[in-house]
């Protein structure tokens, strides 16, 4: 099992701070996602969690040991970062033989399987690679990596629909045939929404929420109807945003449905929903905390 | 298989009627297998927990059973009981909902019954 604790963690960099008292387990087979606006945290955290940087203060640790410098913890993580670190003029196939040498456990036919899948000339060099198969070679080096914890930070980056829609399938064929705990970051929430089983949302480096999917979605609800009606509805409650078309009102509000509400709102002929993840991303990380 | 991911009904709930949907169909026929959680969460792009969920659902109605090392099979008999249940959520969604929609409208009983007939004709 590697489950990851983060206790206290800040990181402080010249001028600002990116992330703040960050507390937070990640268990593990859970399929997580992060989410948070540019800026937010996202890929300190993440450069934290495999030992990229050190943190101003706090502590990570998997399975109760801290991952600064331990080897043994870092090589059950695979992270696919953003950014690009192979040397340029290797070629594709060269990458695989490479990362074998430092992943063990990385499968190179199934590498060489996805690589096909994606129309990857796998005898190309690193620098030829356009932006759209730059991600898809880094995203086939962690699904074939057979590591028990993988991080994907913009995974689907420069990928058209086509082949987000297989990388979306190939994660969930790599997770069902081996539990493992997988870690993405994306602006792309909706279409990621349904692959996830847990939320931690970051905004300003801070943690603002951190639950399953289903209980994130529950957290929320939205109330629309005649205007006039939908504010009566509203006095002495906090709305998180709202959407106006004419005399159409719709609010979101960050709190459960309960009973009375549902017939308050009832009586004044107005109708409830739940929002999608994404539109209760975008207002919770408008200002506004839960 | 379709799901609605817009719909305000849980996504393992869908999946459970989606599969109950086609065995009234026959496109899953009685005893013979329905494809795996891992197969069903792929083409449907859902977490696998999700679709597990869905699916224990339903062993747990007694509609579809595990085969151990085998997989998922339809049970015997499983058609008659998807139909018993929902003849009896028929009442509370359609026809109290048909009801309270039609007095919105200030349709009559008489008027309700003889768009009834007509829907039966066509």
């Amino acid at each position: 099992m590697s489950t990851i604790t983060i206790e206290e963690l800040t990181m402080d960099y010249e001028k600002n701070r990116a992330l703040v008292h960050i507390t937070l387990t990640i268990e593990p087979n859970k399929i997580y996602g992060l989410l948070g606006r540019n800026g937010a945290g996202k890929t300190t955290l993440l450069n934290l969690l495999t030992n990229r940087i050190f943190p101003t203060s706090g502590e990570i640790k998997i399975d109760g040991k801290n991952v600064i410098e331990n080897e043994q913890a870092l090589s059950q993580i695979y992270y696919m970062m953003e950014a690009n670190y192979f040397p340029e003029s290797l070629k594709v196939k060269d990458v695989f033989r490479w990362t074998k040498e430092f992943y063990p456990l990385f499968d190179t036919a199934y590498a060489n399987e996805l690589a096909n899948k994606f129309n990857l000339n796998i005898q190309k060099k690193i620098k030829s690679l356009s932006t759209g198969y730059h991600s898809i070679f880094k995203a086939i080096l962690a699904l074939a990596s057979n590591a028990k914890i993988l991080i994907f930070d913009e995974p689907v980056l420069g990928l058209d629909a086509y082949h987000r829609d297989l990388f979306y399938k190939e994660l969930i064929v790599v997770y069902s045939e081996n539990p493992k705990t997988i870690i993405i970051s994306t602006h792309l929430i909706e279409e990621i929404a349904d692959v996830l089983e847990e939320v931690i949302v970051i905004h300003e480096g801070r943690i603002i929420a951190n639950h399953s999917v289903e209980e994130l979605l529950a957290s929320a609800y939205q109330v629309s109807g005649e205007a006039e009606k939908v504010d009566q509805y509203m006095i002495g409650k906090q709305a998180a945003g709202q959407k106006m078309m004419g005399k159409y009102k719709m609010v979101t509000v960050l709190k459960k449905i309960s009973k009375e509400n549902e017939e308050v709102a009832s009586e004044l002929g107005l109708s409830f929903s739940k929002p999608e993840l994404q539109e209760l991303f975008i207002h919770m990380t408008n200002g506004q905390e839960v | 298989m379709f799901l609605d991911f817009n719909s305000e009904k849980p996504i393992y709930l869908q999946l459970a009627e989606a599969i109950e949907d086609s065995i009234l169909q026959d496109i899953f026929k009685e005893e013979t297998q329905i494809p795996s959680t891992t197969e069903m969460s792929v083409s449907l792009k859902i977490n696998p927990a999700t679709a597990g969920k869905g699916m224990n659902l339903l062993v747990d109605e007694g509609v579809i059973y595990k085969r151990r090392g085998v997989g998922m099979f339809v049970s015997r008999g499983a058609k008659k009981m998807i139909i018993r249940k929902r003849k009896k959520d028929f009442y509370d969604t359609y026809i109290l909902a048909l009801l309270d929609e039609a007095s919105k409208l200030d349709i009559s009983k008489e008027e309700v019954i003889t768009m009834i007939e007509r829907g039966k004709k066509e």
